[in-house]
């Protein structure tokens, strides 16, 4: 990597190197991608045990004021006057023609108060939507520094516990402020139980050691945390979701309260609204191919005489799935589940089936 | 008589009786992680030095395996269909790719041996 000079380093870097982490750029980010155990069995640890991410190079923002309501129900496709204290919901920014600009989790911490975690390599844009929309509102809009950790997997909760953070009050989610400054959501990015947990960066460093002191806890990579979550059948912004795509045809829609989408006033709405009532031209779905050979991301999809019908956004073997999963955009009238479809992989034809998602089923703690 | 060959390709060229056995080294499959699957060519196709004979995927990635030398494949390593992770677990031996014959051993001068290829990676 020639570029490696203008990568950000995460405050635990050097944790990632004493644990033997192969590096790679990642979202401007310089991040662990694999440690010596390897992405098979990082995956597989997380399904059974507690796997440890650091995703610090996602972004939290902080809202709060008199109009924090407001603001973010116009920012998003979100009743955040509707939303808990302590309830978490899963949205999306959008442009005026209804496309994502990133998908985010929202909680309300207080009645005036919300936090919002963004993605990498959205950070910087998402920050400028916020504070462009912030204008007419009485709000404070802010981004935090912190360390971002995620636990995830059936002994999460056990091992937080051990660690001396109780939080099985919390089902999935929703959030709380253990202590000051952190922020912990019962949430994550793999289909498993777990938790992401932002800290500051001073307490961060003795809290991972805590926690990798445990028999149960691993560090995973990227590289898994990208399996883990296609097998869990979630969007990745950038591959699945970008600003070409839009909430009826990324098939998300289930996070636009039914209200809104015929009289919300969200950025986008007019143009959602218009895309819902032609019906969208294609949909994401979920693919199987045929035998071993992972399809990846960029594959074109075709039908039985060959005609380009779609294309793979997200493509891999999942570990646990016990054979090559992928997600793509398909014409709607072909995204029903069974589906036979087919693609090309260097001059092979491969079959690919419409496969519901997600491919492994999600064990979240609801309560 | 056996020797053995080293490509900057990370690859292993064992020649035994005019026949090349030929796999990726240990350094390539860590590189690569764990992998899921093998592209074998067919017994019989013709290679020239420089094609892409084998596809090795991991569970992120494709990377191409090049024919060291002119030759036609005489064997593929079966056992890679269903357990591509031998190559993971043995690079060297078991987890050998595929054999070709050797139009002209001559363009196998000039790759590195053993120890100078381990020097390279170290």
């Amino acid at each position: 990597m020639s570029d490696t000079e203008t990568l950000r380093h995460l405050p635990l870097e050097a944790l990632h190197e004493e644990a033997g982490a192969r590096f790679g750029a990642f979202a401007g980010w310089r991040m662990p991608l694999t440690y010596p155990a390897g992405v098979m069995k990082e995956h597989l640890h997380t399904r059974e045990s507690a796997g440890l991410f650091d995703i610090s190079h996602m972004q939290l923002f902080e809202v709060q004021g008199p109009d924090a309501i407001a603001f973010l129900s116009r920012a998003c496709p979100l009743d955040a006057a509707a939303l808990g204290e302590g309830r978490s919901k899963y949205t999306v920014l959008l442009t005026e023609k209804a496309g994502i600009i990133d998908d985010l989790i929202v909680t309300r911490l207080g009645p005036q108060r919300f936090m919002v975690v963004a993605n990498a390599g959205n950070a910087a844009r998402d920050e400028a939507h916020f504070r462009d929309i912030a204008q007419g509102f009485d709000i404070t809009f802010e981004a935090l520094e912190r360390v971002l950790l995620a636990l995830q997997g059936p002994e999460a909760e056990a091992v937080l516990i051990a660690a001396g953070l109780d939080l099985s009050d919390l089902t999935f989610m929703t959030g709380t402020e253990p202590r000051p400054n952190w922020f912990v959501a019962r949430s994550g990015y793999t289909g498993e139980d777990g938790f992401e947990v932002a800290l500051p960066v001073d307490d961060a460093e003795r809290f991972a050691r805590k926690l990798l002191d445990d028999d149960r806890v691993q560090w995973i990579g990227l590289a898994a945390r990208d399996s883990l979550r296609l097998e869990a059948g979630l969007c990745l912004h950038g591959q699945d979701l970008d600003e070409a795509t839009d909430p009826a045809s990324a098939a998300i829609l289930w996070a636009v309260p039914k209200a809104l989408r015929e009289e919300g006033k969200f950025i986008g709405a007019r143009a959602l609204q218009a895309i819902i009532a032609e019906g969208a031209r294609e949909k994401r779905v979920g693919l199987k191919p045929e035998g071993r050979q992972p399809v990846r991301a960029g594959a074109p999809i075709i039908n039985e005489a060959g005609e380009t019908v779609g294309r793979v956004t997200s493509g891999g073997f999942g570990p646990s799935a016990g054979h090559p999963v992928a997600m793509g955009y398909v014409a709607r009238s072909l995204s029903e589940p069974g589906t036979r479809l087919f693609t090309e992989v260097r001059g092979n034809r491969i079959a690919l089936d419409v496969h519901p998602l997600p491919f492994t089923p999600q064990r979240y703690h609801k309560g | 008589m056996s020797k053995t060959y080293f490509t900057e390709d990370h690859e292993w060229i064992k020649v035994d009786a005019g026949v090349a056995t030929v796999g990726i080294t240990d350094y390539a499959q860590e590189q690569l992680g764990d992998l899921v699957f093998v592209e074998l060519p067919e017994a019989g196709k013709t290679l020239a030095k420089g094609d892409t004979a084998v596809v090795v995927e991991s569970v992120k990635a494709a990377s191409d395996v090049y024919a060291p030398a002119n030759g036609e494949v005489t064997e593929v390593n079966e056992a890679l269909t269903s357990d591509p992770s031998l190559v993971n677990s043995a690079a060297a031996g078991d987890g050998w790719l595929w054999k070709m014959t050797l139009a002209d051993e001559s363009q196998l001068e000039g790759l590195m041996d053993e120890a100078a290829y381990q020097a390279s990676v170290a």
